[in-house]
């Protein structure tokens, strides 16, 4: 392995297929080895680049495990209050319509915390885009049960699996704000192979250019793993993600254009 | 040109609000200060300066609209009363910690809880004394008048944004409500987008292409880092306890015995001084118009002089502490107060100064 990184010989132009986009900072990242958020990013900063809005674009990252998104993005940020980000972003956005606006939630700030400024900037169609990083579980503060959090599964505050009797049912905010009129794109995406990752990235793409048309929220989900707060090795909890998540979770276009698409 | 008008306060410090160039305000409605966010309404002032104008779905959401805005070199404002201003507390906090420049109005009523939607000043802890969590000072202006309650929308944004700063004005249900002529400043043009850049360079308005970015935030997991911010904060709060005192004094010159009041308290006792003067009692009044930072000095300067005070407010005894910490035991300081949104008439402050200080 250290073999392959230490022959500078190889590393010329015309072998270079690929690079770090540079609205990734080189800051080394806070989240755990394996971690969807690390490539999340990545992706949004590459649609960042690509689009060429690195010096018009203002992101928000509540409380959370991205909590420290600042430092991983090139681009004017916000740290906003636990679940606020949606606020903040509706202020920004209305204050400067020219600029590009995003939030970045987890499940917890996105979907428990934050569920009412969360439905109301999606009801008032605020010209924003939304990333939802759902994982089922608080991850920053240590492994809690999370709104998103399947039932039976176990958490440090449901160590006996999730009892939807007396702890209540996940709740799926997607297809919540899909029936919103203030919504003109809800999808569902996944970070784990090569192929949900080019998948994933179209959608954020597309959540982007639609601000452009001032049609409302872009609203992009992306169940990922937490392998330390699921306690599964990075391989394991992808697996665990696939067998469990998914079939709740179904990936997927769920409202294109302003309608529902199934 | 100046413009004269009859309004209630509310309605003063919107219409001031949009004329002092605002960018954006963000409410929700809540007695006795839902004025504020009807008249913006009605007046369009997204057509007539382009001025953002939004209900948000909570007191909580509406704070936070200010932080995003203002943390954009924006000027925002929010307004609210008591209850409203409590759900705001975590927002303000943030504000402070990140060191952003916003106005807040409380139109304050009588609590606890939901308590009256009668006026109050039941709310001076809360405004001087943090609110939120952590250490940190709001700039704390208390009008008296409907004209201060136009007026203090102008002084509020020059002192938010020459210490980026949340100001806080403290008024209350009587001065929110009461109708008087106000002169009205002429309007102020909205900056542009490349004014606030070039005032504002801490401001996230997009990544400049040849420098850093812009990160506005309030966390800092490095204790020691975050004690040097503290400190940071501390000093500029010293700055404006150096700089920003703000008071006025009625019939002092002679007086034997003083009042200390804010805000429509400060009215009750300007005929108090007068009905007090008619029978023979020689009283002035000292009215704070920053409560934080309060006019300590002056009080202390004026304990040498008096042989009592009385601190009078529309609670069960508040802003007395700081009186006291300022006399610091030269004199006799004694409380009086009507709360629950009871207000006192002048003849029962001037029963209370009797009672209270000069039979006392």
């Amino acid at each position: 392995m250290t073999e392959t990184f230490d022959k500078p010989e190889i590393r010329t132009p015309e072998n270079l297929v690929y690079s770090k986009t540079k609205v990734l900072t080189d800051n080394v990242m806070s989240y755990c080895p394996g971690c969807g958020h690390g490539t999340a990013h990545r992706l949004i900063a590459e649609v960042i680049d690509e689009m060429g809005i690195q010096n018009n674009t203002i992101g928000v990252a509540p409380v959370g495990c991205s909590v420290l998104a600042y430092n991983f993005f090139d681009i004017d940020m916000q740290q906003a209050a636990h679940g606020r980000a949606p606020a903040l972003a509706t202020a920004i956005k209305r204050l400067y319509p020219g600029k590009f606006v995003f939030t970045y939630q987890g499940d917890g700030d996105l979907a428990a915390i934050g569920t009412a400024e969360t439905i109301h900037a999606c009801n008032r169609g605020e010209n924003i885009v939304i990333i939802f990083i759902n994982n089922g579980i608080y991850g920053m503060t240590g492994g809690q049960m999370a709104p998103t959090t399947l039932p039976g599964m176990p958490t440090s505050t449901s160590p006996y699996g999730r009892d939807t009797q007396i702890m209540g049912n996940p709740l799926k905010m997607t297809e919540i704000v899909a029936t919103l009129p203030g919504t003109y794109m809800v999808t569902r995406q996944a970070v784990h192979t090569p192929a949900a990752v080019r998948k994933a990235k179209k959608a954020i793409r597309m959540a982007f250019e639609n601000q452009k048309l001032n049609k409302g929220v872009s609203f992009v989900e992306i169940v990922s793993n937490c392998n330390s707060g699921w306690k599964l090795s990075p391989v394991k909890a992808n697996e665990w993600m696939v067998n469990n998540m998914f079939p709740f979770y179904e990936l997927g276009d769920i409202k294109m254009n302003g309608e529902l698409v199934k | 040109m100046k413009e004269l008008k009859l309004m209630k306060g509310n309605e003063a410090f919107a219409e001031a609000v949009i004329r002092a160039g605002v960018d954006g305000y963000f409410g929700y409605p809540i007695t006795p200060q839902s004025e504020v966010l009807e008249y913006l309404m009605a007046q369009k002032p997204y057509e007539r300066t382009g001025m953002v104008v939004l209900q948000a779905e909570s007191e909580v959401a509406a704070i936070n609209m200010v932080y995003g805005g203002a943390a954009c070199g924006k000027k925002v404002v929010t307004s609210s009363s008591s209850p409203g201003i409590s759900l705001k507390q975590e927002g303000i906090s943030y504000i402070a910690g990140a060191e952003l420049p916003a106005l807040i109005l409380n139109v304050v009523r009588g609590g606890p809880g939901l308590g009256t939607i009668q006026p109050s000043q039941s709310d001076y802890f809360q405004s001087t004394k943090g609110g939120g969590h952590g250490d940190y000072k709001l700039i704390v202006l208390a009008p008296a008048s409907v004209q201060e309650m136009a007026d203090f929308a102008g002084l509020g944004f020059e002192l938010a944004f020459k210490y980026r700063n949340p100001v806080l004005i403290l008024s209350d249900g009587v001065i929110g409500q009461m109708m008087e002529k106000v002169e009205l400043n002429p309007q102020i043009s909205r900056r542009t987008d490349e004014e606030v850049a070039t005032e504002c360079p801490w401001a996230t308005t997009g990544r400049p292409k040849n420098g850093p970015r812009r990160i506005i935030t309030s966390l800092e997991l490095d204790s020691a880092k975050q004690e040097l911010h503290n400190i940071k904060l501390q000093a500029k709060y010293k700055q404006m306890q150096d700089n920003e005192v703000r008071f006025e004094t009625f019939d002092t010159e002679d007086a034997d015995y003083l009042l200390v009041a804010y805000g429509s308290s400060a009215r009750i006792c300007q005929k108090a001084v007068q009905t007090a003067r008619k029978k023979g009692i020689k009283v002035g009044l000292l009215r704070p118009i920053t409560l934080f930072p309060y006019p300590s000095e002056a009080i202390s300067k004026l304990a040498s002089q008096v042989k009592g005070i009385l601190s009078v407010e529309m609670s069960a005894g508040q802003m007395v502490e700081d009186v006291r910490l300022a006399v610091n035991g030269k004199v006799k300081v004694e409380h009086f107060g009507r709360y629950g949104g009871i207000v006192p008439t002048p003849d029962e402050v001037v029963k209370a100064l009797e009672t209270k200080i000069i039979g006392g």
